[in-house]
């Protein structure tokens, strides 16, 4: 995911991610939920960590699904999916959580502000 | 003012009069008044000897629970009716008398004891109530042999009954043969054979003329042919007669044999009373089964109604049982009395196996058959009796040997809609097409809306047969894939993983499935793995394959914080350990709440802290109480023969010893036991997936209880086991239902849906008929001895312990963004975080 902004801030470090599930960072005062769905790829999803639904910070720790051929996170609360590209929730496209841009630089990983 | 409705009678048929009547719209305009000879509410008499078997009678009971409670219902028990005044509308209790407008007798019928002098000794008994299994048990009380007088279908479950009580049991029959009414000589005579290898005694033939005292038992039985018998009890089964004596002497119309006359609604003589069941006589015949008495009140209450669409006519007296374990099946024509009536006969001595057809003269027609050893034929014979259906050019087929061993299948698009599958609850085959129109898919959703196969169960194969090619018909592809990643079901994903050694999620997905996974199959396999391998949930290849809470092995709240459980085995915990959860839970400030399986929750831990308290609570010597897997939770006992008065085992010896057996094993959903040390069951074993309780002898083990949202009893699957065997079933049970159920699937659901049931699920736990068992034990051996405090390992294992931060990129603690408020002294999440939602 690239963008043209390059206001890029370095978050953590790439082994304090957890392949095949999530991690979550502070970026100031914001909770950021960290994905990394496949190990041997290189992508890396970065959504707010806080669900919409029960207000509470825990959809780093959600089960990453993927259907045709698309990753979402389930919240461990009431399972509703946010797509990890954009962070439509599937079962109520209207509501979107924030994303931001994640790129790894060597060993670090960095969002885009 | 409302009419009055009076019904005599709580037997099987007046209960089942009662629960039909209050469905119905008139029953709003009566006021019900139920009279009830005996002290106990309307139970199952069918099923009668299985009260031997168990230590209550509550098992027996008809109805939902708490059904009598109702407040349209006047239950009037141990209440008996001597007088009927027709003139003035009355009965008569010993308490008084009741006016009615509209009365229903279902006085049902009273054994027959033939006139034998001596008959009326002490210890000369009958069978037909709970007082008379009562005193055929206070009876049998440290004696040796027992005798029944009549070889009929109640005789020999009495013989069968007597039996289960420690007794050396002989049946004499006057007849020449066994069940004189249903069988012929040469089928009496296999189940003579059969009944006497296990144990039975039968002598046919043989008529008795008198009772006297006797030399080595109580008394001496002599017979017409000068032999005798000497026995300790005696219990009468010759047959029952209506119980019409109200009838008789307020002078209604009886039949020529006895019993109150009804026509086809059931109103006897008086049009404002009706007789039902096996008090009552229909164009002078006199029913002795069940469902026939179920009809008739199904016509009384359409009668009473005002409806009059339902009306009695008749009813196929067609058995199928099992007695003394032997089956035995007897369709229509048995004897082949119709005029021109031909048979056909195929017998296996050496399995003990006897089949009769009896066909139309044209040899188009079934008119009845006979079956010893071997039920599975009944289905299809008595649906092509019953519905007149076409016999094949060759009748003989369907009673010869198939060459696979398998009975003759009889195809659902053959039966007509009318056909009656179910006829306890007269479900035919249109009212289960019907529901599956409405969506059923499965036998347990037709159970639920139709009824069907709930009540003797004697359909239950038919049930499936019908169910499985409605679905075909349908063009209905059962799709049993767990999700779209895998075209398995969960039996099958758990044999591929198992057989091929898989130990990877990546691995299985690579071999037998698609895509990445999802949050159906990630846990579905982790589970399996689990159950299978017993590796520490949090190995790197299986964390991203964890649920919820296995996430972080605590359970999420709704605020996102945790609970932390510790095991507390049995219920058992010293004043110290308690005190180091209070210590701990003040510490941490945690609301603290004792749980349902006697155990204690600490709320509102957030993630960072969890290692922490469980550092704390290991040192302490606490392990984890997995709360948050579906896995064994707790096994809950009473205090049992170490203090109580009435204990009888030391249950909570026994409970920590399970619990310690089984505590980690992952399964397909979670698992509750319980242990009792009497029957008393203050550990409410009874609605555990594993219950225990404590008999004089052993344990008495009974499974596939639930509570929650649908509850269920649990069933009696063996009794008076040692330690060992007890053990022993344990394990093979847990593992076959590891094995073969379905995700998310528990013990109750999964033995509703197991083909065969709790039989099935005897033979293959008691009897090994699949040879698995030395497997399933090994297998639970192996995950006994892997077993591992998962918080132990992880607390231990700097690796493991990195994720529980709250956040990897600060120190900062989780706590600082979570807003509680107290209630009652306690920390709880502030209410607008979770009441306002988004």
């Amino acid at each position: 995911m690239m963008s043209t902004n390059d206001n890029w801030q370095d978050l953590c470090a790439l082994n304090d991610l957890v392949p095949g599930s999530g991690v979550a960072a502070k970026l100031g005062d914001e909770a950021v939920a960290l994905f990394w769905p496949k190990a041997d790829q290189p992508q890396v999803y970065a959504l707010a960590h806080r669900d919409p639904f029960s207000r509470a910070e825990v959809l780093a720790w959600g089960l990453l699904c993927e259907q045709q051929g698309e990753w979402s996170v389930a919240s461990p609360l009431y399972k509703q999916h946010f797509r990890l590209r954009d962070g439509v929730c599937l079962e109520q496209p209207e509501l979107a959580l924030r994303t931001w841009p994640v790129r790894v630089k060597g060993d670090r990983v960095e969002v885009a502000m | 003012m409302k009419q009055r409705l009076i019904v005599v009678g709580n037997g099987m048929v007046g209960h089942h009069f009662v629960e039909q009547w209050l469905k119905t719209d008139a029953a709003a305009n009566y006021q019900l008044t139920v009279f009830g000879e005996e002290h106990h509410p309307a139970y199952d008499r069918v099923h009668l000897s299985s009260y031997f078997e168990q230590s209550s009678a509550d098992h027996l009971k008809l109805g939902e629970p708490g059904f009598y409670q109702n407040e349209q219902i006047d239950l009037h028990l141990g209440e008996a009716v001597t007088g009927l005044d027709r003139s003035r509308k009355v009965i008569v209790t010993e308490a008084g008398e009741y006016p009615y407008d509209k009365l229903v007798l279902a006085t049902g019928s009273y054994p027959f004891v033939p006139p034998i002098p001596g008959g009326d000794a002490d210890h000369c008994l009958v069978y037909r109530t709970l007082d008379d299994l009562d005193a055929i048990r206070a009876s049998a009380e440290g004696v040796k042999t027992g005798v029944v007088i009549g070889g009929g279908l109640l005789g020999l479950e009495a013989a069968n009954a007597l039996k289960s009580l420690g007794l050396s049991v002989h049946v004499v029959e006057f007849a020449p043969r066994l069940m004189p009414v249903q069988l012929d000589d040469e089928a009496g005579a296999m189940l003579k054979r059969k009944v006497e290898s296990l144990g039975v005694q039968v002598h046919t033939g043989k008529a008795t003329d008198r009772i006297e005292a006797g030399e080595n038992a109580r008394m001496r039985m002599c017979f017409s042919d000068n032999e005798s018998l000497e026995t300790d009890l005696i219990v009468f089964s010759a047959g029952i007669r209506p119980q019409d004596a109200l009838g008789r002497a307020a002078e209604l119309t009886l039949g020529e044999r006895g019993g109150i006359n009804v026509d086809q609604h059931c109103l006897t003589s008086d049009p404002d009373i009706y007789a039902i069941g096996e008090c009552a006589v229909w164009n002078g015949r006199h029913f002795g089964l069940v469902a026939p008495g179920y009809t008739m009140a199904r016509a009384a209450v359409s009668h009473l109604t005002g409806d009059g669409q339902l009306s009695f006519q008749g009813a196929d007296m067609s058995t199928k049982l099992k007695l003394l374990g032997v089956d035995v099946g007897s369709i229509g024509d048995a004897h082949g009395h119709t005029a021109g009536a031909r048979s056909y006969r195929f017998t296996d001595e050496c399995k003990g196996i006897y089949r009769r057809l009896v066909v139309s003269e044209d040899g188009k027609h079934l008119l009845g058959a006979i079956l010893i050893g071997d039920n599975s034929y009944f289905d299809p014979l008595l649906q092509m009796a019953l519905n007149d259906m076409p016999l094949p050019e060759q009748p003989e087929s369907l009673i010869l040997p198939a060459g696979s061993g398998d009975a003759p299948t009889l195809s659902s698009s053959e039966l007509p809609d009318t056909a009656t599958i179910c006829s306890c609850h007269n479900v035919t085959k249109g009212d289960i097409c019907e529901a599956m129109n409405d969506g059923a898919t499965s036998v347990g959703d037709l159970k639920a809306c139709t009824k069907a196969a709930t009540g003797c169960g004697g359909c239950a194969a038919m049930l499936k047969t019908v169910l499985e090619s409605e679905l075909e018909k349908r063009g209905v592809q059962v799709d049993r894939s767990i999700c779209e990643h895998f075209s398995y079901t969960r039996e099958e994903l758990f044999h591929l993983i198992r057989v091929e050694q898989i130990k990877s999620f990546d691995h299985l997905l690579e071999r037998y499935g698609q895509g990445g996974g999802c949050e159906i199959c990630k846990p579905a396999v982790a589970s399996i793995l689990a159950s299978c391998w017993n590796e520490h949930i949090h190995q790197p290849n299986l964390v991203p394959l964890q649920d919820t809470n296995d996430t972080f092995m605590a359970n999420m709240q709704k605020n996102g914080t945790y609970s932390v459980v510790p095991r507390i085995p049995g219920g058992e915990i010293t004043p110290k350990m308690l005190m180091v959860i209070g210590q701990v839970a003040q510490r941490y400030k945690l609301y603290t709440k004792i749980t349902g399986g006697q155990r204690i929750d600490l709320f509102g831990a957030t993630l960072d802290e969890l290692p922490l308290i469980w550092e704390e609570l290991i040192a302490a010597g606490f392990e984890t109480g997995h709360a948050y897997g579906k896995s064994l939770r707790t096994v809950k006992s009473c205090v049992g023969s170490t203090w109580c008065r009435y204990g009888v085992q030391d249950s909570v010896g026994m409970a920590i010893d399970i619990e310690n057996r089984y505590k980690g094993l992952r399964s397909p959903h979670k698992i509750k036991m319980a242990v009792s040390g009497c029957t008393r069951e203050c550990a409410e074993a009874q609605s555990k997936d594993i219950g225990v309780i404590a008999t004089e002898n052993g344990w008495n083990l009974y499974v596939c209880g639930n509570g929650g949202m649908k509850p269920r009893h649990a069933d009696l699957f063996a009794t008076d086991l040692d330690d060992e065997t007890l053990v022993r079933y344990i394990d093979r049970i847990l593992m076959f239902y590891i094995y073969t159920a379905d995700r998310l699937q528990r013990t109750s659901v999964w033995l509703e849906n197991l083909d065969g049931g709790l039989d099935y699920l005897r033979q293959v736990v008691i009897d090994d008929t699949l040879g698995l068992a030395a497997e399933l034990e090994a297998r639970m051996q192996h995950v006994v001895d892997s077993y591992q405090c998962e918080w132990k390992t992880a607390v231990e294992n700097p690796e493991k312990r990195k994720r529980f931060r709250s956040f990897v990129n600060t120190d900062e603690p989780g706590r600082a963004r979570i807003v509680q408020i107290s209630e009652r002294d306690q920390l709880i999440p502030a209410r607008e975080l979770v009441e306002e939602g988004a």
